[in-house]
């Protein structure tokens, strides 16, 4: 049972705790392939997608992980609700805590905002991503695909390229895959590189290392985790030009020849083709990237029935 | 807390010519049937296992297994206190009109049977599902009864009967333990 009641992100989590989730997951895996795919664990829960930002598979993997489990899942986004009208975010959580939900999913271009609402509400947060800061669920089913095709987390060489700057899923890798003691190469160009990072590295984390080179990021990975250049979070220019881009970090077939034979290449999605990754390499054998769309409806089941399922008073 | 020892209901060898001889009245009880044996985890799991052993040596034909996890069904989600670890589930692929043997160690309140049968239904429509149970310890709270029964015993409240099984515990043998009042 996870000791909290929230899952705000990856950087409290105990080694043991995610363990769980991912031995949960595993479990509840089977009820996607049913011919009847629905248990009824979580019947008359109300799962809230409380959604800030743009997302296609976060919220139809949220939504879909409810309704397997029987919860009923209301989606809010911000453009159609009374955010649009002013509402500011701790109102409109209120308002739906006093419907009340059992869980709020949550998505805010702030970071910090699952915690706040954390302290505010009697329902159960789950943070969906927020600002770059964290995204929780992502870096467990990432960690749910590779320990499903590693079958290990621990003394992995794992490459995670691109825009680290606005990425909360570098940083919620991060934390969970230096848990596990497997080594992370963050690599960016420097204007894409957070100078919080090189103070992770410098503070002596011996498992965080990072890199302007995509060549040593890469040389012998067991795991390539391309992210997405996130065109709508930058106000500035990052980098010269998008070709130049893709020449000196994207991901093409040549440079996936220097990472180990069995190199496994994961991407969070939604993938811009061309600039970070190739489409060749997109839809080549070594990417996994739809498989870790597949772990995300079992991640997702397993938390909200880690969350919402077996509680109750000792009484 | 801990349990007291009240007596050993069955010991190694037992076990095993009960379980044997399960195998036998299911066999009896559906000659030239396909049955498809269903344990419920834990223990019900390796009895499974060693019943398709004895009726694979009688028949010449392994039957096909699975296991079930009742606990997505539990009617008491809300209201127990811990939370029960959800193992694998696998259930072999059409089981439409075969004969399943649900299989489990303690036929006692009834409960997780009701949980098992909700289970099943969600995997297809068998020709039937027949129930098979190591010990019969009574004080049923819905209306479940077993097909095949290795012991039927009068139990108190108080008491617990623990079946041991070599894969799980690394013995054979059934205890009735009693709870400290």
């Amino acid at each position: 049972m996870l000791k909290h009641k929230d899952l705000l992100g990856i950087e409290n989590l105990s080694c043991g705790e995610i363990l769980e989730i991912l031995d949960t997951a595993e479990s509840l895996q089977e009820v996607s392939s049913r011919p009847i795919k629905k248990v009824p664990t979580l019947r008359g829960k109300t799962v809230i997608n409380l959604f800030y930002e743009a997302s296609t598979r976060t919220r139809t993997s949220f939504e879909i992980a409810g309704k397997r489990l029987s919860a009923d899942v209301i989606n809010i986004s911000a453009s159609t609700s009374s955010v649009s009208k002013g509402e500011t975010l701790i109102d409109t959580a209120k308002t739906l805590d006093s419907m009340a939900s059992d869980c709020v999913v949550v998505r805010h271009a702030s970071s910090g905002a699952p915690h706040a609402l954390s302290k505010l509400l009697k329902s159960s947060i789950v943070n969906a991503g927020d600002g770059a800061h964290e995204h929780p669920t992502q870096a467990l089913l990432d960690a749910f695909t590779i320990r499903q095709r590693k079958r290990t987390l621990t003394g992995l060489k794992v490459a995670i390229i691109g825009d680290i700057a606005h990425s909360r899923v570098a940083r919620s890798n991060l934390y969970l895959l230096t848990k596990f003691k497997s080594h992370v190469w963050l690599c960016a160009a420097p204007t894409l590189m957070p100078v919080a990072m090189d103070q992770m590295a410098g503070r002596g984390n011996p498992y965080v290392h990072l890199t302007h080179s995509m060549e040593e990021a890469v040389t012998g990975a067991d795991i390539i985790m391309m992210l997405r250049v996130q065109f709508e979070r930058m106000s500035e220019s990052f980098f010269p030009s998008v070709r130049e881009y893709s020449r000196y970090y994207g991901l093409n077939r040549a440079r996936v020849g220097q990472a180990k034979p069995d190199v496994i290449i994961m991407h969070p999605g939604p993938i811009n083709r061309g600039v970070e990754i190739a489409t060749d390499v997109a839809d080549g054998p070594y990417s996994v990237i739809l498989d870790q769309v597949a772990a995300g409806v079992a991640v997702r089941m397993a938390i909200l029935y880690l969350l919402l399922g077996g509680h109750g008073s000792t009484d | 807390m801990t349990l007291k020892l009240s007596y050993q209901l069955m010991k190694a060898g037992d076990v095993e010519t009960t379980l044997k001889r399960l195998a036998q009245d299911i066999l009896e009880k559906n000659a030239g049937r396909e049955v498809v044996l269903v344990g419920i985890h834990r223990r019900g799991v390796p009895m499974a296992q060693r019943m398709a052993a004895s009726i694979a040596a009688l028949t010449g034909k392994e039957p096909s297994l699975g296991v079930l996890d009742i606990n997505l069904y539990r009617d008491d989600l809300t209201r127990v206190a811990f939370q029960p670890v959800v193992r694998r589930t696998d259930v072999p692929p059409n089981i439409d009109d075969k004969d399943v043997i649900l299989i489990d160690d303690v036929l006692y309140t009834g409960r997780t049977i009701r949980a098992a049968l909700d289970a099943l239904c969600d995997f297809g429509r068998m020709h039937s599902i027949q129930l098979c149970v190591m010990v019969d310890r009574g004080h049923r709270e819905l209306p479940i009864e077993a097909n095949f029964i290795g012991r039927k015993i009068g139990t108190k409240d108080n008491e617990v009967v623990e079946v041991k099984l070599k894969e799980i515990d690394g013995e054979d043998a059934i205890y009735v333990m009693e709870k400290p009042e």
